[in-house]
C-alpha cells in the first residue's frame, strides 16, 4: 500500500475564494493510500514547502500530490522540494484545481470544490501508478557551430573557442566581416571600425580553435542539443593549416571531382546563428524611386562613397552633392506599406553620415526628415546634437512624401517633397543626392535556414528568441542559440554583447559533464511490438525508428517529447509514455466516476 | 450589353464633350450606356462628418433610382463614382444608418446596387486587348500623359480601382488606343478640386506645376477621368492668361478613345475646351471613309 500525502494549497483567495479547501483535505482522506492531508495559505512558499518536506519524514510518504495551480506553473518547484527529502520526484504530481476549477467555475462553489476533490483524487490514483524514474543521461559533444561571420559571428566563435573549444565558422560569402565590411565609420567613433574589424578577422583565421569555411552553407541539420549533425557544402577547399585540435574534419569528404563543391559532416553540441541582415529592397518604395533613380541610394550604398578614398561623388555623373538629404524611416515603421518595426540604428547612422558628409563638403548643406529621433544609449544623443549644432545638419520632422526626377538630364536635381510639421510647412527641396535610411531586414536566407534548423522565425522574417525579456539569446530548440541583427536590428555594440551572451550559453552547456533530459519519454514493450511502423509514421519529432537487428520500434529519447501520438497509433499498445501508461490513466477515470 | 448610367449633373452641362464621347464610345464598343430614367444630383462630396446620414442621402437616392434599372450602374464622372461608390461601401456595413436614410427615399435602397467607373468596364469586362482589337485609327506617335488626380483611385481600401500610388488603368487604356503613354511625378497630385470656387489662385498654381511637370516630360496631352480636373487644368490655359496655341490640351479618356475607334468627329466631343485639342488629331480628322486605315 502507497503512503500519499496531499497537500492542497488555497493560493490567497484564488483557489479557497471558491474552493472549500476543508472539504478537499476530507473528500481525499477517503482513500486508503492517502496516510496525511493538509491545506495551507502559499505551499510554493518556503514555509509551504518546509510542510511538504517535513510531512514526507514525519508520515514516510512515497508519494506527493500538491492540489494547487497549474503543472505548468509550480510542476518543478514542487518536483525539486520532494527530491530534497530523498523522494523521487516523479513520485509528485500536481493537480490543477487553480486554472481548472477555482478560476473558470466563480460562480458554483459546491460543484467547483466537488471537482477539485475529484482531480486530487484522480492524480492520487496516477501518483499510485507512477514508477520512480530517474533522469536521461545524454552524450554531449564540446564542438559548436556558428552561422554567419559577421560581427556577431566572430565575436561568438572566438568567445568560444577562447575558452579552449572547436568552433566551426560557415560564412556564406568569400570573407569574413559581414555588414561591418561595408560601412566606412561606426558612430561615436569614426576611424575605428575598419581597424576593428581587420583585427577580428584576422585573429578569427589564424586561432588554433576556429576552422573558418567561406562561401559555405549548412544545408541539413538532425540530431539535437549536445548531439547535432551538421552538413556543409563549401565552395572552396577548406584552410588546411586551420584545424581545430580535435578532429574537426575527420568526417569531412571533398566531392571536389565532380564540381568545385565540397561536403563536410560534423558533430557538434551547439550551434549559434549569426546570420544578419540585409538591406530592405528600394524596390519596394515606389514612392520614393523604386531604386530606379540614379542619385537616391540607401545607407549602405553612401557607406561605400563614404569609405572611398576619393570623396563624395554622386553616382549619376560623378558631381560633388551640394544639397543632401537624408530620409529617416524610409519603409520602417510603416506597416501598410513597408515594415511595422523600428530598425533601431538609423537615427545613429544618419547622424554620423551627415557629418562625413560635413566634413568632406564642407560648403554643402545637410538635411534629415525624422519622425522622432531614437539616439537612446550612452553618448547617443550628445552624438546627434553634435550632428544639429556642430554640423548644421538641417533636421526637419516629418515624412517625405515623395521623390522623383524632373528630368533625366545630367545634371538634374532630385525633387523630394516632405513636410515640416514643426514648421507646419510643406517642404520642396532640390537635392543633388538623397540617402534613404531603409529597414534593417533580416538576411533572405533566414526563413529557410530557420526551417532547416528547426528554429522559427517572426512575420518580418526575423528568428525568435525563446523569451522576450529574459531568455533573448536562446531559441525554443535547446542547443541552438541566436545572435546579431538575425534576431531583430541591432548596432554593432548590441551584437557584440548578444553573440558574447550566446557564447556564454554554449560555454554553459558545455560546463555540464553528461547531458540530462526528463525521463518521461515514450517507450515500447519489446514483447508487443509487431513492428509495424504506425508510431514511426505519426511521430512529429523522428524521434522513432524500427530497429534493424531487434525487429522492433525504438524510441530515441532525447528526442522524445512525449506528446502521445506513438500511443494513440500503436494498434498493440506497445507504445506507452512513461507515468502516463493506459491503466494508470483508466485507474485515473475510475477514480473520478 | 446594357447597362444602367449615371451621367450627374457636371456631365449634362459643362462636360457634355465628356458625355458624348463616353456614349458614344461605349456604343461603338457594343455596350449601351442607358441614362438612368430619373436622377439628381449624386451630393458631390462623400460626407466626413460624425453624423453622415443627412449628407447620404442624396448619393442613396441616387442608388435607390439606379437598382430600378438593374444591379449595376455606372458612371463616367471620378466624383460621382467616388461619392456613389463610398456611399455604397459604407451603407454595406452600416445597416442601421441605411434603414434611417431610407425613411427619407422615396423607394427604399437594398444596398446590393454595384457602382463601377466605365474605365473599369472597360478593363473587367472588355479588357485591354479587346479594346485595342477594336481600334481603327491607332493614336500613334500621340505623347498623352495620364492625370489620375484623386477622387478616382482614393481611399484605395474603399475604391479598390488602382494602387493610387502606381495607377495603371488610364495608361493601359491610353496604350491599347495606340497612344505614347507618359508617366510623370505629378500625375496624381491634388488639381486644387473646389478650391477653383473659394480660393481660385490655388488651382491656378498648382495647375501650372502639373502641366509644367507633363510639359517637361514630353506630353502634347493630358488625359483624365475627372470632369473638375479636367477644368481645373484646361481653365487656368485660357486665351486671355495665355498666349494662344502655346497651351497642353486637357482630354477625357474617351475624347481619345473615339478618335481611335474611328468615330465621326461630333462623336469626339472637343468644342468645349479652353486650349483646342484638335489640332493634334489633323490626320485623324478626315472621314472615316477616307481613311487609310
Amino acid at each position: 500500500m502507497p503512503r500519499i500525502g496531499v497537500f492542497v494549497c488555497h493560493c490567497g483567495h484564488n483557489i479557497a475564494g471558491v474552493v472549500d479547501v476543508q472539504a478537499v483535505v476530507e473528500g481525499v482522506k477517503q482513500r486508503e493510500d492517502v496516510v496525511f492531508a493538509t491545506d495551507y495559505k502559499y505551499m510554493c512558499s518556503d514555509p509551504g514547502q518546509q510542510l511538504i518536506r517535513e510531512s514526507i519524514a514525519k508520515y514516510e510518504l512515497d508519494g506527493v500530490v500538491v492540489a494547487a495551480c497549474s503543472p505548468a506553473m509550480h510542476e518543478t518547484t514542487f518536483r525539486k522540494t520532494v527530491a530534497a527529502e530523498g523522494l523521487n520526484p516523479y513520485r509528485c504530481e500536481s493537480a490543477n484545481i487553480r486554472e481548472q476549477v477555482s478560476w473558470v467555475h466563480q460562480q458554483e462553489k459546491e460543484e467547483a470544490t466537488r471537482k477539485a476533490i475529484e482531480i486530487a483524487r484522480s492524480i492520487a490514483e496516477k501518483v499510485k501508478g507512477n514508477e520512480a524514474l530517474e533522469s536521461l543521461v545524454l552524450p554531449l559533444t564540446r564542438r559548436t557551430l556558428v552561422i554567419g561571420g559577421g560581427i556577431a559571428g566572430m565575436q561568438a566563435a572566438l568567445d568560444v573557442a577562447d575558452a579552449g573549444y572547436p568552433v566551426i565558422l560557415v560564412e556564406k560569402n568569400e570573407r569574413l566581416g559581414g555588414k561591418m565590411s561595408r560601412l566606412s565609420g561606426t558612430y561615436l567613433n569614426f576611424s575605428a571600425a575598419p581597424d576593428m574589424l581587420k583585427k577580428k578577422i584576422a585573429r578569427v583565421l589564424s586561432h588554433p580553435n576556429i576552422l573558418t569555411l567561406t562561401r559555405a552553407e549548412v544545408v541539413s541539420l538532425s540530431g539535437y542539443v549536445g548531439n547535432f549533425q551538421a552538413a556543409v557544402i563549401s565552395k572552396e577547399a577548406p584552410p588546411a593549416q586551420e584545424a581545430p585540435e580535435t578532429e574537426p574534419a575527420e568526417a569531412a569528404r571533398a566531392e571536389g571531382d565532380v564540381s568545385d563543391e565540397h561536403e563536410f559532416h560534423f558533430e557538434v553540441g551547439a550551434i549559434i546563428v549569426a546570420t544578419g541582415w540585409q538591406p530592405y529592397p528600394l524596390e519596394r518604395l515606389p514612392e520614393y524611386g523604386s531604386g530606379e533613380l540614379p542619385d537616391v541610394i540607401d545607407g549602405l550604398a553612401f557607406e561605400t562613397i563614404l569609405a572611398s578614398k576619393e570623396g563624395i561623388h554622386r553616382p549619376s555623373d560623378g558631381a560633388i552633392p551640394q544639397e543632401i538629404v537624408f530620409v529617416q524611416c524610409a519603409g520602417s515603421r510603416d506597416p501598410e506599406k513597408g515594415v511595422p518595426y523600428c530598425s533601431k540604428v538609423c537615427c545613429m547612422v544618419v547622424a554620423k553620415q551627415a557629418m562625413l558628409y560635413k566634413e568632406c563638403v564642407p560648403t554643402g548643406q545637410a538635411y534629415v526628415f525624422y519622425i522622432d529621433i531614437r539616439s537612446a544609449g550612452k553618448g547617443y544623443d550628445e552624438y546627434v546634437q553634435r550632428a544639429m549644432t556642430d554640423s548644421q545638419v538641417i533636421y526637419l520632422r516629418g515624412k517625405v512624401s515623395k521623390v522623383f526626377n524632373e528630368t533625366s538630364r545630367p545634371g538634374s536635381k532630385v525633387i523630394v517633397w516632405g513636410s515640416d510639421t514643426l514648421g507646419d510647412r510643406a517642404v520642396e527641396i532640390a537635392a543633388d543626392l538623397v540617402v534613404l535610411a531603409t529597414p534593417m531586414a533580416p538576411d533572405s536566407s533566414a526563413v529557410e535556414l530557420g526551417q532547416r534548423l528547426h528554429i522559427s522565425t517572426d512575420a518580418n522574417g526575423f528568428y525568435n528568441e525563446a523569451h522576450p525579456k529574459l531568455r533573448p539569446v536562446e531559441t525554443l530548440t535547446a542547443g541552438i542559440f541566436l545572435a546579431g541583427a538575425g534576431q531583430g536590428p541591432k548596432d554593432i555594440p548590441e551584437s557584440a554583447a548578444q553573440a558574447s551572451g550566446a557564447a556564454a550559453k554554449v560555454l554553459q552547456l558545455f560546463s555540464h559533464d553528461e547531458m540530462t533530459a526528463s525521463p518521461l519519454v515514450a517507450t515500447v514493450i519489446a514483447e508487443l511490438c509487431a513492428a509495424c511502423g504506425a508510431c514511426v509514421k505519426v511521430c512529429p519529432y523522428g524521434a522513432r525508428t524500427i530497429h534493424p537487428v531487434w525487429n522492433i520500434a525504438t524510441v530515441n529519447a532525447a528526442l522524445c517529447q512525449s506528446c502521445g501520438a506513438c500511443v494513440v497509433a500503436c494498434p498493440n499498445k506497445a507504445s506507452q509514455v512513461h507515468n502516463w501508461r493506459p491503466e494508470q490513466i483508466l485507474a485515473m477515470v475510475d477514480e473520478v466516476l | 450589353m446594357a447597362v444602367a448610367y449615371f451621367p450627374g449633373c457636371t456631365l449634362s452641362t459643362k462636360a457634355s464633350g465628356y458625355d458624348r464621347s463616353g456614349r458614344a464610345v461605349a456604343q461603338a464598343l457594343g455596350m449601351t450606356l442607358e441614362e438612368l430614367p430619373e436622377w439628381q444630383c449624386c451630393g458631390a462630396t462623400f460626407p466626413l462628418s460624425i453624423d453622415n446620414s443627412m449628407a447620404l442621402i442624396a448619393p442613396t437616392r441616387v442608388l435607390a433610382q439606379a437598382q430600378q434599372a438593374g444591379e449595376h450602374v455606372t458612371t463616367l464622372c471620378a466624383i460621382c463614382f467616388h461619392v456613389l461608390r463610398r456611399t455604397q461601401n459604407f451603407l454595406s456595413h452600416q445597416p442601421e444608418v441605411l434603414e434611417r436614410i431610407n425613411w427619407f427615399t422615396e423607394e427604399p435602397y437594398l444596398g446590393a446596387t454595384r457602382v463601377s467607373h466605365f474605365l473599369e468596364l472597360l478593363r473587367d469586362e472588355l479588357t485591354w486587348e479587346g479594346l485595342s482589337q477594336q481600334v481603327k485609327r491607332p493614336l500613334t506617335g500621340l505623347k498623352v500623359a495620364p492625370y489620375y488626380g484623386c477622387l478616382l483611385l482614393r481611399p484605395p481600401t474603399e475604391i479598390g480601382l488602382d494602387d493610387p500610388d502606381e495607377p495603371t488603368i488610364l495608361h493601359d487604356c491610353l496604350a491599347a488606343a495606340g497612344c505614347e503613354v507618359i508617366s510623370f511625378p505629378y500625375q496624381s497630385e491634388c488639381c486644387g478640386s473646389y478650391l477653383a470656387v473659394s480660393k481660385p489662385d490655388l488651382p491656378e498654381k498648382l495647375a501650372g506645376d502639373i502641366l509644367a511637370s507633363a510639359g517637361r516630360h514630353g506630353a502634347q496631352a493630358l488625359v483624365t477621368a475627372c470632369p473638375l480636373c479636367q477644368f481645373n487644368l484646361d481653365y487656368p490655359q485660357r486665351a486671355e492668361a495665355h498666349p494662344a496655341g502655346k497651351g497642353i490640351p486637357v482630354l477625357y479618356f474617351t475624347q481619345l478613345l473615339a478618335v481611335a475607334l474611328g468615330l465621326e468627329q461630333e462623336a469626339w466631343g472637343m468644342d468645349g475646351h479652353y486650349v483646342d485639342p484638335l489640332p493634334l488629331f489633323s490626320s485623324q480628322a478626315a472621314p472615316a471613309s477616307a481613311s487609310p486605315a
